[in-house]
């Protein structure tokens, strides 16, 4: 009973960790219904921004706010310069565009930063906050899983109540009408890319200050992965459901490390990938993802 | 109805042709529409009334001259033109079926002047019709044919445009439904002054409403006058209003 506590626990913050991530991915998707395979990477990206300044001596905060303005604006400028160019309706140059962008921003990282583990500062009180039924739940844990909940509802404030948000959900629901009431379209995409890369660095930064993890530029590989995962199951459209199937994901990755030990570990992302398929194959819509019902 | 003719033009195309990628399908036309007038756009399916309503809006590639009270406006995208005061309700509603009936009006706000007062604005299309009142909090998507209209007839109009553009605001409603629909026209432009640029099948209905009228075949314009005059024309009467 311990053991599977402590796992749930376990679970529940590497969960939050893909939940920003996979918040990230699908904002990008509501308004395009393109992935951003690029996500975890520039994600990556901005956590290493973060640790630069953190190292060049910003205070921790400080250097992750910082990082996640310098991702913002990259993020636009990659999307005026790399997306905007193609034809939206057309997905396969712009899967091969982010693709690109995948390798590309991993190469230079390795440039920069080498391949190789670096110690991320901490983000959060360490130790053990408070223990139910004899399983530890860090001040890591908390913080992040109360970060995770504390991001969405300010993205659900920024989306529902500002003229911005109000815009882009409008252009995510009806792309030609959208431009029918005035809005820019590109610009809209725009805030869009860059309300994303902050949310993913400041998620990646949140995963890699986990005191057993390190950041490394192959870090998001499989946060990627899973943070797809939970976006598929939450519904691809939804920011809660992005949470839950982040809570989800996490859940089942600890689960079935612990009883399911015949699956060795490097087959882990596999199974995440085969949850994927499986919610797909029942709820092609995830469980919180608007089905693409319309009424003519 | 007896019109002191307003000499002065909110919209005046001339060798107007728009097209889809290598078809075109407007061959040069012509055609005004002036301060205060309703008018109508008849024509069979395929004859290019909607993209006529396209190519003013810069939703399309367009060639000729749209003059926009003065200002040429083809060649300039949609947002644009929206800017300068042209709204558009477009064929099948053109609502945001996953924002509110609330958020629908106020992103249709999302170009109103500075003087416009939104929640004033929001109420008197409540008031107009109770029933978006009622379903506020509702998602569009989840609106009947008829409430669809009503809501995107309002969110056009809460932009304060100086010309509405309708794309067969009748299509797929009940008779009933629509009669209301075109006294809230006849409505606009008697007490607001609103200019109405209107693409109908209905042409009974639409004529009724109506200035002046005209009348569009394959992509080119084919009889025009003014709207009694269209009423009594042996081929229009034919065509369209089935005698
Ligand atoms: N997106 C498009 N791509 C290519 N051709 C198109 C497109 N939309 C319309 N057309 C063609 O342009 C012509 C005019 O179409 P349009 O939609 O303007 O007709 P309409 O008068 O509005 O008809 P309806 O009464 O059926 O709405 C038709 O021949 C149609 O096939
Ligand atoms: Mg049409």
């Amino acid at each position: 009973m311990q053991l599977f506590l402590q796992r749930v626990i376990d679970g529940l913050t590497n969960g939050s960790a893909y939940a920003l991530v996979a918040v990230a991915l699908v904002l990008i998707f509501k308004a395009t219904t393109l992935i951003n395979f690029a996500q975890g990477e520039q994600a990556m990206l901005g956590a290493f921004f973060a640790l630069q300044l953190w190292m060049w001596g910003v205070p921790m905060w400080g250097a992750v706010i910082i990082s996640m303005i310098l991702s913002a604006l990259l993020a636009a400028l990659i999307e005026r310069t790399l997306i905007r160019p193609f034809d939206p309706s057309d997905h396969l140059p712009l899967v091969i565009v982010t693709l690109g962008l995948f390798l590309g921003i991993n190469a230079l990282a390795g440039l920069i930063w080498r391949f190789d583990p670096w110690r991320f500062p901490e983000l959060f009180p360490s130790g053990v906050a408070f223990s139910i039924g004899g399983a530890n739940v860090t001040w890591y844990a908390v913080c992040t899983v109360l970060s995770a909940i504390v991001i969405l509802g300010s993205l659900q404030l920024l989306l529902s109540r500002t003229k911005i948000g109000l815009a882009f959900r409008a252009v995510s629901s009806n792309l030609e009408s959208s431009q029918l009431v005035g809005i820019r379209v590109g610009p809209t995409l725009q805030f869009g890319w860059a309300l994303a890369a902050a949310v993913g660095t400041l998620g990646a930064s949140i995963y890699v200050a986990n005191p057993v993890l390190s950041i490394e530029p192959t870090v998001m590989l499989t946060v990627l992965v899973f943070a797809a995962s939970a976006a598929a199951l939450g519904g691809l459209d939804s920011l809660w459901g992005a949470l839950a199937g982040g809570l989800g994901i996490g859940f089942i990755q600890s689960l079935l490390v612990q009883y399911a030990p015949f699956i060795p570990t490097e087959l882990s992302l596999l199974t995440a990938v085969v949850v994927l398929l499986v919610v797909l194959f029942f709820r092609p819509a995830g469980f919180f993802g608007t089905a693409a019902v319309e009424r003519v | 109805m007896t019109t002191v003719r307003p000499a002065e033009p909110v919209l005046e195309a001339k060798g107007l042709k728009a097209s889809y990628g290598p078809i075109q399908v407007i061959h040069g036309i012509d055609f005004v529409v002036n301060q205060g007038e309703v008018v109508v756009i008849l024509g069979a399916n395929g004859a290019g009334k909607t993209t006529t309503l396209r190519a003013i809006s810069g939703m399309i590639d367009t060639g000729g001259s749209v003059k926009l009270n003065g200002e040429e406006i083809v060649g300039k995208n949609s947002a644009d033109v929206v800017r300068r005061g042209v709204a558009h309700v477009p064929q099948g509603r053109g609502t945001f079926p996953e924002l509110t009936v609330e958020e629908n009006l106020r992103v249709g706000a999302y170009v109103a002047p500075k003087s416009a007062n939104l929640e004033e604005d929001m109420q008197y299309w409540y008031d107009q019709y109770p029933v978006l009142y009622e379903r506020r909090e509702q998602t569009a998507g989840s609106l009947s044919g008829g409430e669809q209209q009503m809501l995107a007839v309002s969110r056009a109009l809460m932009s304060h445009p100086k010309l509405l553009l309708l794309d067969e605001p009748s299509l797929g409603l009940a008779p009933l439904i629509v009669e209301g629909l075109f006294e809230q026209f006849a409505k606009l432009n008697k007490e607001r002054g609103m200019t109405l640029l209107v693409v109908e099948q209905n042409a009974h209905l639409a004529l009724g409403i109506a200035n002046r009228g005209y009348v569009l075949e394959s992509g080119e314009i084919a009889i025009s006058g003014e709207a009694s005059e269209l009423m009594n024309n042996d081929a229009i009467r034919k065509a369209y209003l089935g005698v």
